[in-house]
Parts: C-alpha cells; structure tokens; sequence
C-alpha cells in the first residue's frame, strides 16, 4: 500500500495539484496579509469567498463570459468587505463579529440567493458551459520540458495570477507609498494619523483589496476547481487562509509558502483516500490536523523568539 | 505694537469636558518669537490639554488662538502642522518597525513615477535636515532598535521637516538620562539661534532654570502668570505651582503612636528606562499614627505603593509588616497579614466594574467561613455582610446587586473603602484616596481613615493633594528623585512654602533628620 502511496505522489500529476489546490488558499491569505497589516483582522474571508463564488458563475453564464465573471466576484469581494468595514470603522461594531455575520450569510444567504436568481438548490451545475470556466494556459516553451512543463503549464489563467499577486502585494507593501501608510497604520494608528494620514481611509483601502483578493479565491473555486457552485465548496479555506498568513508571518513570501505547506496536505487527502484499505472520513481531517500542527509550530517558535528578545533586551540593560 | 513679536497668542482659552471636568479655565497663554517658553505646573493642572489644544488635538469650548497674527481655528493636527506648529509627544509617535527615514517622511513620503517610494530621497531628506539642525540620526536604522534620545531626535525632525516654526515639546526629559537630557538641551538652544521658537513643559526647577527664557505656571487649569525666567526665584515658582488654594481642616485626636507595623529598609528600583524610581527608601510607619507621603507625582510614589502590595518587584531592600516580609508575596499573604490597600486607580485595581457591589465588598474574604455553606456560597450571610457595609460607608445605591461601574466615582471609592477598611486591617495604604470624588464622599472618607488609625491601625496615606497630605497626617515625608528628602514628626506647625520646597528638589534634610522616620 505504501509503494502504492509513493507511486502517486512522485508523479507531475501531484505537483500540479498541489499548485492547482493552492491557488484559492493564496488568494484568501494574500488578502488576510494586507488586512493585517493594516491592523484589520478580516475573518469574513470565508464568507466573502462563497459570495463571490456564486456570483462569478451568475455573472459569467448571465453575459457568458468568464472575464466579466471573475470582474463580477472581485467587485462582490469589494462591496461585501466595504460593508465589513462601514459595520466596524463607521458604526464601531467589532470587526469580528461583522467578519462571523458575512460568514454566516455566505453559508446560508447564497443559497436563498441562488434560488432566487435561478430556481436552482444547492449547485450551479446546469449553467455551467465552456465559456463561462476559466481558460487554461499552455506556456510556450515550458510546457515542452519534461516534468517542469507537466507541473508548471496548462493551469488557469486565475493560477499564475495568485503567484504573481505575491510579489505585486510585496511591491506594494514595501515599495509604494500606500503600502508605507498600511504599515504605520496597522502599527501605530496614533503616529500615523498625527502626519496627517487619515487612518480610516487607509483601512477602508486595505480591507478593499482583501476582499479583492478573497472574491479571486472565490471565483477560482467555482468557475475553474469545480467547475461550478456548490454550497459546501469553500469548506474552511478562508480560515485555513487566516492561518498561512499567521504561519507566514503575514509577509507575502512566507504566506505562499505556509499556503503551499496547505495546498499539499489537501492534494494528499485526494491522494490517500483514493487508495484501498484507508478511511476516507479519517483521511479528510489531513489538511485541518496539518493546520494545528502548522500554527502550533508557529506559535512554538514566536514563543522562542520573544523569550530570547527579552533575555537580549535584559542582558542590554 | 509689542503685540507683535508674539507667535502665538491663546486667549481665554476654557475647555470644559463632557464629564464636567474643566481642565483649562480663561487661561492666556502668550508666546514671542525665537524664545524658550516652559509651561509648568503640577500634573493634572492642565498644561497638557492647553497644549492639545494648540496642536488641534482638542477644541477649546471658548477662547480664541491668534498664530502669527492670524486668527486659526485649529481643528486638527494637520491644521497645526500647516500653520507651522510641531509637537513632539511624550509618548512617541513613531512606527518601530520602519526605519527612521521612512518614520520622518511618513505620510508626505518621496515619490517616483507616481506611486514607488523613493527611499533614497527619504534618506537624502533625512540626513540634509539631520545636518541643518544637527540633530543626528542613522536614517537607516529601524526605530524599535535606536535608543529613546535618538527617537527623540526623530520626532523634533518629523516636525521640523513638516515646516514647524514652533515646536511644543511635552515633558521630553522625563524618559531621558542626565547625559541625553544635556545633549537635548544643547539642540534646544541652538534651534533658538535659528529663529525656531520652543514651548517646553516641564515641572522640573533645575531644567527650567537652565534653558528657558520666560515661563507660565498653572495650576488647576488656571494660569498664575507669565514670568522672565530670570526675575523670578525657585520658591517662587514652587509656591506659585504647588500652593494651596483653600485650608481644609480635618478633626483629630492627637495620635500616640507605638512599635513600627510597617518596616521599609533600604529599597531601590530601577525602571526599565534605567531610571532609578526608589533609591534607599527607608521609613517605618507606627501603630496608631498616619505617615503622609508627600511629592509630586513621579517622584517614586507609586513605585513604593507597588513593591508594598507586590505589583513589582524590587531591585533591592526589605519591607516587613510585624515583621513578617511582604515583598514578592501573594497579594492574599499579603492581606493575611493584615495589609488593606486603597488603589490609586480605582478603577482598574479598587473595583470590578460589571460586578455588583455586594460581590465587590466580599471579594477578599469569601473564602472565610461564614460566607460558605459546603460547597455553595452562605447567601444570606453574604447579603447581610453587603448591606451592613453599605449601610456603614453610605453607599448610594439602588440595591447591593447594582453594578459598581454604575455609580459616581465618590460611591465607587465607597465601596473600595468600604472593603479595606472592614478587614480590620492593622496597616492601612492609602494612595490617592479621595482624588477625584466629590467633597461629601471625600470627607466622609477621610474621617474613617482618622477613626481607623485612632483605634490602633497604621496607617501609610500617598496623596498628591498637599492639602490632604498635611491635614490628614500625623507626620509626613517627602519624596523627590525616588528619595526621602525630608522627614517632619509634626504636621501641624508645616508651612507650604517650606513644603514646596522639598517637593521640588530645592532644599534636603540632612540625613540624620531623615533617618528619624525609622524610629530606631
């Protein structure tokens, strides 16, 4: 059986669906990075993913494009983390409990509205047609390498943009001046806001290009993973996203990878209950028992890290 | 036409609080161009919330702010800034973990093709204004690992990049060391060369006298007028900022003090600014008597009151009641023994707020017996216990399971008191016991610290109120610069001018008179 396991793994196949996995748990952490670093916990990610996710496939099958589709999720993902923000910045709610409401409306409201929408219960299955999934990209020249060009080509267009946002949320984060401003605000609002940075606006932006993000994962899941809505489709990546991007340390670079560290437990899960003889139900607890273990680690090494800050700062005096 | 060489002109300056507070009542505040203008007074007499209003932090309820000869209505800081007027806080406003180049552009950062940062002009920026006003910073470093007379110094350049003309700098040695304080003032006086004008709150003689031009004392939120720093001598200004307005006097017995309870021997403490807060703090305080702790705030005080009820941890030294030690204790060893503390803020240490009065009365003692039935609380003995104290102490209350958070701050230090001062407690601190709270609960308040102490408990009263501390106290000390400088066995001959004095560090017992605080 454990010749059986290797002998899935080791392939191209696996490597490519760990990318392929991946890619919504980028999008959602990227945007649990710049929520962060604002000093707003978005924990509506889920929430906002389910929204978006549903609306990609009306948008898509209403104008039977997958672009406008796609638009349509990241301008829900918008609106539904404005309204987040407006609930906690404007009428002073806390922000947690606006985060767990649209969480609580992803799960239940996007069925009513479905039903609404269409007449149909549960999943989008009928309205799906090629024009309405996100288009695959073979890379010319890579896809022709043996092995690299099997793992690296032919996925979603929606793929290479989550692993291109992670070195476009670090350019702007740490070389642009609204990235500056996020970073004091989420530090120190009292400093920023006596330069004359208006601390709300800066949060409001920051929390915008969250849900931006998360209305990408959401897209993603329906118009290209499967190909279609469901409403138990989601199933906890946007917290799963809250955790890689404390594992990464809510940098964007150490974020993709605590994503990648996820995405590998998940494609495992697919892996292993396909073989014989293996619990399917013990088996899907992997990437959930792979996130304790992962915050548990990162919790661990904080630890160690403060500890030995203190000893430094009291060896200093 | 002399009015015009003033920068700033605050005139009838009120500001009155929601909560009824008025922090600042008709005060003028006149500053010229290119001088040294300190703004002293004791905390709370409301230096700190002129100076938000002058930076637009806070708006005044009536008054008007003339800068530059022109009328401003500064509504927020970045009006401030506008008009040329810096602040440097008290507590920095710096983002630690970005470097000190990008601290100092915040929020006006360089920018390159729209929307890059151009760090490289930051630190162009930074280093050609470090060398201008010869404040030196490393614009590389990250804030959070430069020392706080280098954040200093980066918080003086944030303003004066912004174009501050006028720089207001709240209590800026208080974090220093001597060395960095004398490098600061170096700063200061060449900045005044240049033509900036400084506005410098201190409450500390020395430093005043070393750098300012004029100076404006208040006290409780009024002015006591503007005085060249020259013409005007310490005494003076100590009288002028700790004086008493009124002469309370409080009704007591004579006290026959006898044998030590509280033994305090050589304690010293070092905050983690490195600054010595205690140092050799020796005192006994005797049964039947009550021992004042007088100074201005900051002096060590609340560090003492700390190590006494084990919030902190000396550096050094002992402290024995009955001569059991209580340092490093738990807090209910502690009261085992007999200590009973009135908290300084009562809020976060006297009370629970969201719980009620009767379990706020009973919280150090439903333990005992009479209050437990096997495992389930004695119901009817907890509410008879509650509503005797309340009885007792006169706390205004609807019933004993009204919430404390819900009551005046006079019925919530009642039910503070009413706690320490029923556990038949043999020692007795008292920091700050009736700050705040209206005059009814205040004296109320001190005469069953009088009734207490008379009946045979030691007690240790830390107040700020000069008053207070002089009526209410049988004998007295003064703390300055975390040490006693003067020990007095009878407070009823004791002068405030004299009192003044020691407070603000102008004059010092010798030690043999201070070592008399011991009784041994």
């Amino acid at each position: 059986m454990f010749e059986q396991f290797l002998s899935t793994i080791l392939k191209a196949e696996f490597l490519f669906s760990v990318i392929r996995i991946t890619a919504p748990i980028l999008f959602a952490a990227l945007g649990a990075v710049v929520a962060e670093k604002a000093g707003v916990v978005n924990i509506g990610l889920e929430g906002i993913m389910m929204i978006s996710a549903l609306f990609g496939v009306l948008f898509s099958y209403w104008t039977q494009s997958w672009l406008i589709g796609v638009l349509g999720a990241l301008v829900i993902g918008v609106l539904l983390s404005l309204m987040m923000g407006f609930f906690a910045f404007k009428l002073k709610t806390d922000i947690i409990l606006a985060g767990i409401a649209v969480n609580m409306l992803g799960a239940g409201g996007t069925i009513f509205l479905l039903y609404m929408f269409t007449g149909m219960r549960g999943n989008t299955g009928a309205l799906v047609t090629p024009n309405t999934l996100i288009p695959v990209v073979n890379i010319p020249l890579i896809k022709d390498i043996p092995i690299l060009g099997e793992v690296l080509s032919g996925h979603s267009v929606l793929t290479y943009v989550a692993f291109l946002f992670v070195w476009l949320l670090w350019a702007v984060l740490y070389k642009t001046s609204i990235g500056l401003d996020i970073r004091a605000v989420g530090e120190n609002p009292d400093a920023a806001g006596s330069v004359g940075i208006s601390v709300e606006r800066i949060k409001y932006i920051a929390i915008a290009i969250s849900g931006a993000l998360a209305g990408l994962g959401g897209a993603f899941m329906s118009m290209y993973y499967s190909q279609g809505w469901n409403s138990g489709m989601v199933a906890g990546r946007g917290f799963i996203a809250l955790a890689a991007q404390a594992m990464g340390r809510g940098e964007p670079l150490g974020t993709m990878l605590s994503s990648l560290l996820f995405g590998l437990a998940q494609a495992l899960r697919t892996k292993v209950s396909g073989l014989q003889g293996v619990s399917s139900y013990l088996v899907s607890v992997i990437p959930y028992v792979v996130t304790v273990i992962g915050l548990v680690i990162y919790a661990a090494s904080t630890m160690q890290k403060v500890k030995k800050h203190h000893t430094k700062a009291q060896k200093g005096a | 036409m002399e009015q015009e060489d003033f920068v700033v002109q605050m005139k009838g300056i009120s500001k009155v609080y929601p909560n009824g507070i008025a922090a600042n009542q008709h005060v003028d505040f006149f500053v010229r161009k290119g001088e040294i203008h300190a703004l002293m007074g004791e905390n709370g007499a409301g230096k700190s919330t002129l100076m938000k209003i002058l930076f637009g932090l806070e708006e005044p309820t009536d008054g008007e702010i003339i800068v530059n000869g022109e009328q401003v209505h500064l509504t927020s800081p970045s009006v401030a800034i506008s008009k040329g007027i810096g602040m440097v806080h008290q507590h920095f406003m710096l983002v630690p973990s970005l470097t000190v180049a990008e601290n100092i552009v915040l929020g006006m950062a360089p920018k390159k093709s729209g929307i890059i940062v151009d760090y490289k002009k930051a630190v162009e920026i930074t280093e050609e204004n470090a060398k201008r006003f010869n404040l030196l910073v490393d614009p590389n470093a990250k804030v959070m690992d430069i020392p706080v007379g280098m954040k200093q110094k980066v918080e003086i350049l944030k303003a004066l990049v912004r174009g501050a003309r006028i720089l207001i700098l709240d209590e800026p040695t208080a974090v220093l060391t001597t060395q960095e304080t004398g490098e600061l003032f170096k700063e200061l006086v060449s900045l005044k060369e240049q033509g900036f004008t400084i506005v410098f709150i201190s409450h500390k003689l020395n430093e005043i006298k070393q750098i300012t031009d004029r100076l404006t004392i208040m006290r409780n939120g009024k002015s006591m007028g503007v005085y060249e720093t020259a013409g005007i001598s310490e005494a003076e200004i100590s009288r002028l900022m700790v004086g008493r307005d009124v002469v309370l006097s409080v009704q007591k017995e004579k006290s026959k003090p006898e044998g030590s309870v509280l033994k305090v021997r050589d304690l010293e403490y070092t905050n983690k600014w490195n600054k010595k807060v205690l140092d050799g703090v020796s005192f006994s305080v005797r049964r039947g008597e009550i021992l004042g702790i007088a100074g201005v705030e900051g002096n060590g005080q609340r560090e003492l009151v700390e190590m006494l009820f084990s919030l902190n941890v000396p550096d050094a030294g002992t402290a024995t009641v009955n001569g059991e030690n209580i340092l490093q204790t738990e807090q209910r060893a502690i009261r085992e023994k007999g200590v009973s503390l009135v908290p300084e803020d009562r809020m976060v240490y006297g009370i629970a707020g969201p719980a009620t009065i009767e379990e706020n009365v009973i919280s150090d003692r439903y333990s005992k017996k009479q209050f437990n039935k096997g495992a389930l609380f004695n119901v009817k003995g907890i509410h008879s216990e509650s509503d005797h104290l309340i009885a007792d102490y006169r706390i205004l209350c609807k019933s004993r399971k009204q919430q404390v958070k819900m009551l005046s701050g006079g019925n919530i230090q009642k039910v503070v008191v009413a706690r320490e001062l029923s556990s038949k407690p043999k020692l007795i601190i008292a920091d700050q016991p009736t700050r705040g709270i209206d005059v009814g609960a205040t004296e109320f308040i001190r005469a069953k610290i009088v009734e207490l102490s008379r009946a045979g408990a030691a007690v240790l009263l830390v107040s700020a109120d000069l008053n207070e501390v002089i009526e209410l106290s049988d004998s007295l000390i003064v703390m300055y610069g975390g040490k006693i400088v003067a020990y007095f066995d009878d407070t009823s001959q004791l002068d405030d001018m004299v009192m003044g004095e020691y407070m603000l560090g102008l004059k010092h017992q010798t030690d043999e008179e201070i070592r008399r605080v011991c009784y041994e």
